[in-house]
């Protein structure tokens, strides 16, 4: 079927590539030419982005620091070395600190002057968290972005958005659900979402 | 640099479209961007990193994706760090009389390297500025990369942390070495920063070095 068709060749990569993909391609075969990278590195670290790090790792964070007071209070002291605990740490989560909702205080991160993120624990940013219409309107209009994603908090509940203008990197520990009450640590981090952890979701 | 890139209080750039969890790289090719930036040798100066994405003229910037200001900015960084030339870059073959480098990082130091805790602090003098203390970021417009948003010059806010002193952007980006200040974070009211309009109870915090901010 011609269905079947495409889906075969989609999958073997027989797709005319796009003028990007070509460019990169042939950037890639240079560097590799003249001795500047190495092509299995670039695999590792590709794998790496793909597989190690991502927002599974924040929600074990989070997960804990819900079910373990002496581990929450660690995190409020040093969340680096808190973190690390768990064994996630390295780029772009040089020194972390973690914001934590409550009832009265709902906390939001965006990086206005590029993308900064925490990369061990989220992993690499959505699209949208690095385009210009939430890099923009995040410090601006917190309650409206909110909104767009389906949050909406009343007039008395206090935002702060954190800007991440400097190698310090945010994580918000959304509340825990009331519901949650007698769930397993393993239970509660799959609940635990990533844009619960970047502020634009409550769980 | 008052570029396009410091874009936080502007209006109509778009909607945002929230996506679910994604993969971590939506087409093959802007992983391996990602990877040459990281694994490039021009990879240890970040602050000249993102000074080059600034550098991308102000209408092109707006009208590319992620990526491909990354692609632009590796390759613009590869030359003017002399590893690559332009007519290389045109040809796609490597001249036959340069000499071949060795990667920074093979593939066996990939996983220690991604794991290993670099940080940013460094050693400096006393810090000028106490928590709980009002101050005001002054209203600098330097022509170079810096991290001070346009948003808050000249506004009042209230330190809320000191990280000690880290290597300081405005200096780094342009070689000028790390020249390490005291890292300051500094709460805005969001009716200081955008008027009365603004729920009184909101806030936007910022990291901020000393050399951005005076006295109140």
């Amino acid at each position: 079927m011609a269905h079947d068709a495409h889906d075969h060749d989609h999958e073997h990569g027989q797709e005319a590539p796009s003028e990007m993909a070509l460019r990169v391609k042939a950037l890639e075969s240079l560097l590799v030419e003249k001795g500047l990278v190495d092509p299995a590195a670039l695999d590792a670290i590709v794998d790496h982005f793909e597989h190690k790090v991502g927002p599974r790792n924040g929600a074990r964070v989070v997960a804990r620091a819900w079910t373990d007071p002496g581990y929450r209070e660690r995190l409020r002291q040093d969340a680096t070395s808190a973190i690390a605990e768990l064994g996630y740490q390295g780029r772009q989560g040089e020194h972390m600190v973690a914001l934590e909702n409550s009832p009265e205080t709902h906390n939001l991160v965006v990086c206005t002057l590029c993308s900064c993120y925490p990369w061990p624990v989220l992993g690499l940013p959505p699209v949208w968290y690095k385009s210009a219409p939430y890099r923009s309107r995040a410090v601006i209009d917190p309650r409206g972005v909110l909104k767009e994603f389906g949050t909406e908090l009343a007039d008395d509940i206090e935002v702060r958005v954190w800007d991440s203008t400097a190698e310090v990197r945010y994580l918000v520990i959304p509340e825990r659900p009331a519901w949650t009450e007698g769930m397993s640590e393993d239970q509660l981090a799959e609940l635990v979402t990533r844009d619960g952890m970047i502020g634009t979701a409550k769980l | 640099m008052n570029g396009v890139h410091d874009m936080g209080g502007m209006a109509n750039l778009g909607q945002i479209a929230p996506e679910a969890d994604g993969p971590a790289f939506h087409h093959a090719w802007e992983g391996r961007v990602h990877a040459m930036t990281v694994a490039s040798p021009t990879r240890s100066n970040i602050d000249a990193g993102r000074h080059q994405r600034e550098l991308i003229p102000g209408p092109e910037y707006l009208a590319m994706s992620y990526y491909e200001k990354w692609f632009r900015s590796l390759t613009e960084l590869l030359v003017k760090h002399r590893l690559v030339t332009a007519q290389e870059l045109t040809s796609g073959r490597a001249d036959p009389t340069s000499p071949k480098a060795t990667p920074r990082l093979i593939a066996e130091a990939v996983a220690p390297a991604m794991a290993t805790p670099g940080s940013y602090l460094r050693e400096a003098g006393a810090p000028a500025f106490a928590v709980g203390e009002t101050v005001r970021a002054r209203n600098l417009h330097p022509p170079g990369h810096t991290r001070l948003p346009r948003y808050v010059r000249g506004h009042l806010g209230v330190v809320s942390a000191l990280h000690g002193a880290h290597v300081f952007p405005d200096a780094n980006a342009h070689g000028k070495g790390e020249d390490p200040q005291p890292l300051y974070t500094v709460r805005f009211t969001a009716r200081e920063l955008w008027g009365p309009a603004a729920n009184p109870r909101d806030s936007v915090s910022l990291d901020l070095w000393e050399p951005y901010l005076e006295r109140a």
